[in-house]
């Protein structure tokens, strides 16, 4: 089968936006699980840390 | 920096340079009496001498195993130092060619010195010299401290940086000697895009290994977005490179892509460019080391996480915006203008998520110019884009596209961002990393601030007016139809605006200078006593809070 131009538009037009979507969709579920909450807080607190060696 | 290799690792470094040296000498065979065999000859040079290197550390005594309760911060320092080298040179060749763009004699009638060479070196100096170096330096420093582990071993951080340099002078060279792909900011030529290849995937390789030895779960932001830095980057730079040489003995190559597709395939390479080498790897740096500075944790790390999804899927369709009104099917146009312009709501959240993480603590950015070079380039960072997302726009391309304001949007971006909140995140790191209290001189900060400030604005407002008055005079028609200024003419107009340029431009380079100095001045006046001792103490196993250092 040849691809022509026209299967490379149908293609962005429907897989494109479709995958585009739930990516965005699953993105939002992983950063807004509230069992994710602690986890980031804590990872953005724990830089702020001086410690200055490799942990073991 | 031998004396730290394990006898193992020196074994190898002696295998990989003696056989650099091989391939050095016999491109200088194959390619005589062509650029190819200069290189050659530069590629044995730089492998020869770091035989010598190898060798007058060869025997020094062992590493002991107590280097592991320590981070290995060396290829770091080097990379930093390297990183404000290239930024000084880049910022000459720079300016120097904002003075010829005015006074058109300044090529001195030498071939290697006209514009369309020494501005490839001034672009590939700032960007891979400058940025590059800083990127890699940072990483390793922000990749260590985050996932508490120290790099997997010490020899591929050396490969990767001194291999990187190895392209970047290689590249430059290329450029006087009139060796180019013909390809925005992929300029160099097939044997140094191999060699870069090779480069980068040992650096994405100690990016992984570092990760799977991680101490801490959580992967922090910063390093997502140095590793899809990493990851795209290796991924347009090899698409956008494929190429046949016209033989193995000669610089020539063609690309694999030819007409639009070649164009699509450049810009697709050349915007992503932007977004994964000047955006994503200097957005790691940002959510590490302002917090860091600023001494609060980020404003919102769930935002943090949404903009890192937006912009590494939403940029990778933004290229075609380059290529408005050409042979590109129109969809293809209007796909990229829209996600150019979607791209603004990553952006101004994660300029946004900076400014807030400071709103508390303005008063530190009035006192520390360290934090006020991050805070500006936040600011500049969300201007930049959201005017990128604006010139997106088709029938606004129309009139900035071809003039200045694409240059003065470009240098919003480099001078105003990218330069600022490197300048900024070496000036927070440089202290850490050579165990200091402080940097040299707090006063040399401020002018250095002040300096770039100022130079960006007088370049950007120049640029501003400039462009927008050429692409008014050249869509300008009189009442019988036809064009009612010349080329010249919008050139004559152009003149004021080409020499405010180049004094910002020199403001700038001097500031630089000045930053270069202060570091080395920070490095060189050690207190003895911290010259002498290893601040810091081995961990305690499973210790979570150690004193400071």
């Amino acid at each position: 089968m040849d691809i022509e131009h026209g299967h490379m538009v149908a293609l962005a037009k429907s897989f494109g936006l479709f995958y585009l979507i739930a990516l965005s969709i699953g993105v939002l579920i992983y950063t807004f699980w509230p069992s994710n909450k602690k986890r980031f807080e804590r990872a953005a607190r724990d830089i702020i840390q001086d410690e200055d060696t490799p942990w073991r | 920096m031998v004396s730290q290799l394990t006898m193992n690792e020196r074994r190898w470094a002696m295998g990989i340079l003696i056989a650099l040296s091989l391939i050095g000498l016999t491109m200088l065979g194959a390619g005589r009496g062509d650029a190819f065999g200069v290189h050659g000859a530069i590629v044995a040079a730089a492998a020869i001498a770091m035989i010598f290197v190898v060798i007058s550390g060869y025997f020094a005594p062992e590493p002991g195993e107590e280097r592991l309760t320590r981070y290995y911060d060396d290829p770091s320092k080097a990379g930093i130092v390297i990183s404000m080298v290239w930024a000084m040179l880049g910022l000459f060749v720079g300016d120097w060619v904002a003075w010829l763009l005015a006074y058109p004699n300044l090529t001195f009638d030498a071939p290697w010195s006209s514009l369309g060479r020494i501005r490839p070196v001034h672009t590939t100096s700032i960007i891979f010299g400058f940025g590059g170096n800083a990127l890699i330096a940072t990483s390793f420093h922000v990749l260590q401290r985050t996932t508490r582990a120290r790099l997997p071993d010490q020899l591929s951080p050396w490969f990767v940086l001194l291999g990187y340099n190895l392209f970047c002078v290689i590249a430059v060279t290329g450029y006087l000697m009139g060796v180019t792909q013909s390809k925005e900011y992929a300029e160099a030529e097939w044997y140094a895009d191999i060699w870069l290849v090779v480069v980068w995937v040992t650096y994405f390789a100690i990016y992984l290994r570092t990760l799977a030895r991680r101490k801490e779960p959580h992967i922090y932001v910063a390093n997502w977005y140095y590793m899809a830095f990493i990851l795209a980057v290796a991924m347009l730079h090899i698409v956008n490179n494929l190429a046949v040489p016209i033989s193995l003995g000669h610089a020539k190559s063609y690309s694999l892509f030819s007409g639009v597709q070649d164009a699509m395939t450049q810009w697709w390479y050349g915007h992503n460019a932007v977004a994964f080498f000047l955006t994503a790897g200097f957005l790691g740096m940002l959510y590490y080391y302002l917090p860091k500075r600023a001494g609060r944790p980020i404003f919102s790390y769930r935002l943090s996480i949404i903009s890192f999804w937006g912009i590494t899927f939403i940029y990778m369709w933004a290229g075609s915006h380059h290529l408005h009104y050409t042979a590109l099917p129109q969809w293809v146009q209007t796909l990229g203008m829209t996600f150019s312009v979607m791209l603004l709501v990553p952006s101004w959240a994660s300029a946004g998520n900076a400014l807030m993480t400071l709103n508390g603590a303005w008063h530190k950015v009035r006192d520390d110019a360290t934090l006020r070079f991050m805070m500006v380039a936040a600011i500049f960072y969300g201007l930049s884009t959201f005017e990128g997302s604006f010139m997106a726009i088709r029938p606004v391309n129309a009139l900035s596209h071809y003039t200045d304001w694409t240059i003065g949007h470009v240098h919003a971006g480099a001078m105003g961002w990218v330069a600022l909140i490197t300048f900024g995140s070496i000036y927070a790191v440089v202290p850490w990393l050579w165990k200091r209290e402080a940097m040299y001189s707090a006063r040399l900060i401020e002018l250095h601030f002040w300096l770039a400030l100022s130079g960006t604005l007088i370049y950007v407002f120049a640029m501003w007016n400039s462009g927008i008055t050429q692409g008014l005079m050249w869509r300008t028609y009189n009442e019988s139809g036809t064009l009612a200024y010349s080329f010249v003419d919008s050139l004559v107009a152009m003149y004021p605006y080409y020499i405010a340029r180049a004094i910002g431009g020199l403001l700038f380079f001097l500031g630089a200078i000045v930053g270069f100095y202060n570091i080395w001045m920070t490095i060189r006046t050690a207190p003895a006593e911290a010259r002498a001792s290893e601040p810091d103490a081995p961990a305690l196993s499973g210790a979570r809070v150690q004193p400071g250092e």
